[in-house]
């Protein structure tokens, strides 16, 4: 039987997309092998090593993790740029301001902050492009290509823990890593827990340059990972619990 | 038609005008850009065409791949892995933009704003 014009041309356009698509479609994706495996990476910060370390380490953590992302030292305080840094207890823990006696025992210990990688986080809820969302491991990732720069993240955070590029970081950049990009005018930038360096599998910068041990990385839902049994053994504290943020960094303080 | 001689000689003069810069560069071999490419390497992640006609699309499912769904691998069509990173992959190689990228950019009048982050190899060298 004769093929009927209509099913030839069917045929044709069949024909035309799977050229189109053939030529268009290049490789796949993988994960890399090296990379660590985790559901809800989280931190756990040692404030007591801290504390015992800090007139001798120099601060590495912040010093690392600068250098390592190109993050700018911006001497104003209005444009400054930070992924980690130092923080009193009262200014880390306002909620505590009134417990004087608890106060008293933590004024002079060091709060490293960074962003927490909330399991519930209200940066993701009000950016209006997607580009901060939630990975499926509990890091809170930018994507800085899709970041339209309209601080509503920065307005959201309960923590301080985003920084808005007011001018061309560039100038600011002392030494240059040249394996890791800068950032641009406009966008807002924080902390990553280094996804870059967990898809190569290592840990975060921080975490590998304290020279006390003071920072403990570790997967959450890994009931065997040695961050849930420190935290089961010492006294751990979030940020603004009340908030319901649920963050993924933790303070030992006992 | 009224006024003919006028219109047809306007015509003559905008068309002549608005085709100003093809009649420029008439003849002119040196305008089509040679990017220059790695002289150690054969080829690249895929073939020259491919390449040629999607780097584009290519680069932009890397970001959306390795920042967005957690893929760092692109496994090319004949099998090989590489590592997803602009500046440890792609620049390793081709490691001048302005005799690659931009050569071919500059002469297509676009101008994509890779560069506003990410750090070409030759600016990181000349700012240690």
């Amino acid at each position: 039987m004769a093929i009927k014009r209509r099913d030839l041309l069917k045929l044709g356009g069949l024909t035309l997309i799977g050229t189109a698509a053939s030529a268009a479609v290049g490789g796949v994706y993988t994960k890399p092998q090296e990379a660590l495996k985790g559901s809800r990476w989280a931190l756990a910060i040692d404030v007591v090593k801290c504390k015992e370390n800090r007139a001798t380490c120099g601060l590495k953590c912040v010093e690392v993790c600068h250098s390592l992302h190109n993050v700018p030292s911006i001497p104003d305080k209005k444009k400054e740029i930070k992924w980690i840094w130092e923080e009193k207890f009262e200014h880390a823990f306002p909620e505590h301001e009134a417990n004087h006696y608890l106060n008293e025992k933590l004024h002079d210990t060091p709060f490293l902050l960074l962003c927490n990688h909330c399991d519930n986080p209200p940066c993701v809820r009000v950016c209006p492009t997607k580009a901060t969302f939630k990975r499926e491991d509990g890091i809170v990732m930018m994507d800085y290509h899709r970041c339209i720069g309209c601080r509503f993240c920065m307005a959201a955070c309960p923590y301080g823990a985003r920084s808005f590029n007011w001018i061309d970081p560039r100038p600011f950049i002392a030494k240059v890593n040249p394996e890791y990009p800068s950032r641009m005018k406009g966008v807002v930038e924080k902390c990553t827990f280094c996804y870059e360096r967990i898809a190569e599998g290592k840990i975060p910068a921080c975490v590998e340059a304290c020279p006390a041990k003071a920072i403990v990385f570790g997967d959450l839902k890994n009931p065997n990972d040695e961050i849930n049994k420190i935290l089961k053994e010492r006294l751990a504290v979030r940020r603004k619990e009340e908030l319901t943020t649920y963050p993924s960094v933790f303070y030992l303080i006992g | 038609m009224y006024n003919a001689g006028k219109v047809i000689v306007f015509i003559v003069v905008l068309i002549v005008f608005f085709t100003i810069p093809m009649w420029l560069n008439f003849g002119r071999v040196e305008a089509i850009p040679q990017p220059e490419l790695p002289k150690d390497k054969a080829k690249c992640i895929e073939s020259k065409e491919y390449m040629r006609a999607y780097h584009m699309k290519l680069l932009d499912d890397w970001r959306k791949q390795a920042i967005r769904e957690n893929k760092h691998v692109y496994v090319a069509k004949d099998g090989e892995k590489y590592f997803i990173n602009l500046q440890k992959t792609c620049m390793k190689c081709h490691n001048n933009k302005e005799k690659f990228c931009d050569s071919c950019h500059n002469f297509v009048v676009t101008h994509p704003d890779c560069w506003s982050c990410h750090i070409a190899p030759e600016v990181a060298e000349k700012w240690q």
